[in-house]
């Protein structure tokens, strides 16, 4: 089997401690994601949800490879598993999905739309791409501030994404300035139902990064070893100095849109080729095989993520949500005394 | 010796960086060049490193600038005119405006809009962005008319911990002169009454004030009236108190603006003074905007468009007939 060479081969140059963490983000980000996914369809959680089910090796890459604290993660709609290896704690997503007071949107956003920017997790829009340039912003700022030496700023796109003028804007002005800035395209086949072919006519969008003058990388986005080594590399050279640096991660997106979508859309022969492949399974395997962790082991973290994601949602849920009668209702921090 | 109303504004930009070394520019041309009008000339060599040239990528500009004030920065984008601010609607409105609701994190960044009309510049160098932006809950929109409020009004900008567009007309950049800057140095919200009158009041901004106070001056001369001049400073906040107590003291309203006609910052003047001020009128309150067109090129027409102390005056004088 390729996947056993190739995890062998792998497991040489691979530190044991870093692909643990991508794994175990994986499993818990894909365990609180199938609870939102009950949540959502039992009538629990209003508004979308939106899963990165098949996506989490690429995304638990990126947020494990990153250092809390330090470095810029700008996630996006599928990056559960990356927010959590950054270090997001689950109970932000279950109060945001939720609609807790006490989350960090307090119920003024919900969803995936949440994040802590002043810990380096910038709150994404709904319009794609715009986070690039924000990133650049951030490390701009690093900058100017004599504080840049060793920081990352990351955020990821989907296929669909690479089609904005802000991605284009985004990554040319980081490009441009040559910021440590790692952007990882998740190329899922599809822009909620809009195949690639729809979408560029270029033949693999990693041919766009010469084009942008950053360096590119190609993974499989199924195969957990190469996300780790192929992501973490690019952040390792975008810290150390070598500018920006594109990865495109080839993958399929194995949920809806959102949970209110089915999906029906895609072929039957994608979800059976190399990309349908499920991540978590082939990351088992590979974790196994590898001897970076045991069945046991891997059995007993689902069984404790379990526990934690049971206990984030049974804690949101208990948690008040906003009241209109107490809502401040300003959008700006000045005081104007009323007056709009 | 004397200021112009583009020199304030270079000179607040200098104070800003000399005093707060929070603050950097970021701009298409600004550097070396010193920019398309100049408002950031020499500033570069004094300041290096903190007065960069951007792509020309508006929208990139703006998320930039989000990003870094997250980080603690005061950004100052300048935008090369108004009417390319059209690209960075979107960081503008969904990023910067929404962040402090959103997240609770305050997003200071000034965004200098090079606005208005001059002879010759024609549908996309000519543009009004205020209404647009001050529609959007979560910004503060100034649009100073004089060369003292062009200066210190960028200074408060920069000081306020929430985005602010910054509209600085084009017209006034070198036209308009003063011996020095001194000025009331009133807070932004607050209008300013320019020119005291009794007989009807003309609420204006940005370089609409100086029409306004020519078409003062002419029915001053013409038949004797007395025309108060309000001039708004800020349109969002917009300081409604002001505009009511000058027209409970005029009894008339004439809403005065360069932008286009539908909607906008005379339409909530007047909606806003009918609502809350309906008793104080002695005659229905009157608009005058540009015309409903693109703007035009050709100096012929563009003093055609926009409103002009002729188009004031008769305005003024069916304010007044009624």
């Amino acid at each position: 089997m390729p996947e056993t060479e190739e995890a062998q081969r792998t497991a040489v140059d691979l530190d044991r401690d870093y692909v643990r963490e991508v794994f175990r983000a994986m499993l818990r980000s894909r365990l609180l994601e199938n609870k939102l996914s009950s949540l959502y369809k039992a009538g629990k959680i209003v508004g979308g949800v939106y899963l990165g089910k098949g996506q989490e090796a690429v995304s638990a890459s990126l947020g494990a490879s990153l250092i809390k604290g330090r470095d810029i993660f700008a996630p996006l709609i599928r990056d559960q598993a990356g927010r959590t290896a950054f270090g997001e704690p689950l109970i932000d997503c279950t109060r945001t999905y939720l609609g807790s007071v006490l989350g960090p949107m307090r119920g003024r956003d919900g969803n995936i739309h949440r994040g802590r920017p002043l810990d380096g997790m910038p709150a994404m829009i709904s319009h794609l791409g715009a986070a690039v340039s924000v990133v650049g912003g951030m490390l701009i700022a690093r900058r100017l501030k004599g504080e840049l030496a060793g920081v990352v700023g990351a955020t990821c796109v989907g296929d669909g994404a690479t089609s904005t003028g802000a991605f284009h804007e985004g990554l040319n002005m980081a490009a441009v300035e040559r910021l440590p800035m790692v952007v990882v395209v998740g190329n899922n086949q599809f822009a909620y139902s809009t195949p690639t072919d729809r979408q560029f006519a270029c033949e693999d969008l990693l041919d766009r990064a010469k084009g942008y003058g950053v360096g590119g990388h190609s993974v499989d986005g199924t195969d957990l070893l190469a996300c780790t080594r192929v992501i973490g590399n690019a952040v390792k050279l975008a810290r150390e100095g070598n500018g920006p640096q594109m990865v495109v991660a080839r993958l399929l997106r194995l949920s809806g849109h959102g949970e209110h979508d089915d999906g029906s859309y895609v072929p039957p022969v994608l979800k059976d080729s190399q990309l349908g492949r499920d991540c978590i399974e082939t990351g088992i395997v590979q974790m196994i095989e590898t001897g970076f962790a045991t069945v046991e082991e891997i059995e007993r973290w689902k069984r404790d993520f379990t526990d934690e994601v049971q206990a984030a949602v049974a804690q949101a849920q208990q948690e008040p949500t906003p009241d209109p009668w107490d809502e401040d209702w300003r959008a700006l921090s000045t005081q104007t005394g009323g007056g709009i | 010796m004397s200021v112009t109303y583009v020199d304030a504004i270079r000179e607040a930009q200098e104070k800003l960086l000399r005093e707060d070394p929070r603050v950097f520019l970021y701009g298409q041309d600004i550097s070396k060049f010193g920019g398309a009008f100049k408002a950031t000339k020499g500033l570069a060599e004094e300041f290096p490193g903190r007065v960069l040239d951007s792509p020309i990528s508006e929208d990139a500009m703006i998320g930039m600038a989000v990003g870094a004030a997250i980080e603690g920065m005061r950004p100052i984008i300048e935008m090369q005119f108004a009417d390319f601010s059209s690209i960075a609607f979107n960081q503008i409105v969904n990023q910067a405006a929404t962040h402090f609701y959103r997240t609770g994190v305050p997003v200071p960044l000034t965004v200098r809009l090079p606005s208005g009309g001059t002879p010759g510049s024609g549908p996309f160098h000519s543009q009004s962005m205020e209404a647009l932006y001050a529609h959007y809950p979560g910004l503060i929109v100034v649009t100073p008319a004089t060369v003292s409020d062009a200066y210190h009004m960028l200074l408060d900008a920069v000081a306020l911990d929430d985005p602010v567009v910054y509209c600085e007309h084009k017209f006034l950049y070198r036209w308009l002169k003063a011996p020095r800057i001194n000025g009331d140095q009133l807070p932004i919200g607050k209008a300013r009454i320019t020119r005291p009158g009794k007989h009807a009041t003309v609420v204006a901004y940005s370089a609409m004030v100086h029409e306004a106070v020519r078409a003062a001056d002419r029915l001053k001369e013409q038949g004797g009236w007395e025309i108060e001049v309000v001039d708004l400073r800020s349109v969002k906040p917009l300081d409604i108190d002001t505009v009511l107590a000058s027209v409970a003291r005029t009894g008339r309203l004439l809403a005065l603006g360069e932008a286009f006609p539908w909607g906008g910052v005379t339409a909530e003047v007047v909606s806003r003074v009918c609502a809350d001020g309906f008793h104080l009128l002695d005659a229905p309150p009157r608009r005058l905007n540009s015309r409903d067109t693109p703007v035009p090129y050709h100096p012929k027409l563009w003093a055609a468009h926009r409103p002009t102390p002729e188009t004031i005056c008769i305005a003024l004088r069916e304010l007044l007939s009624f």
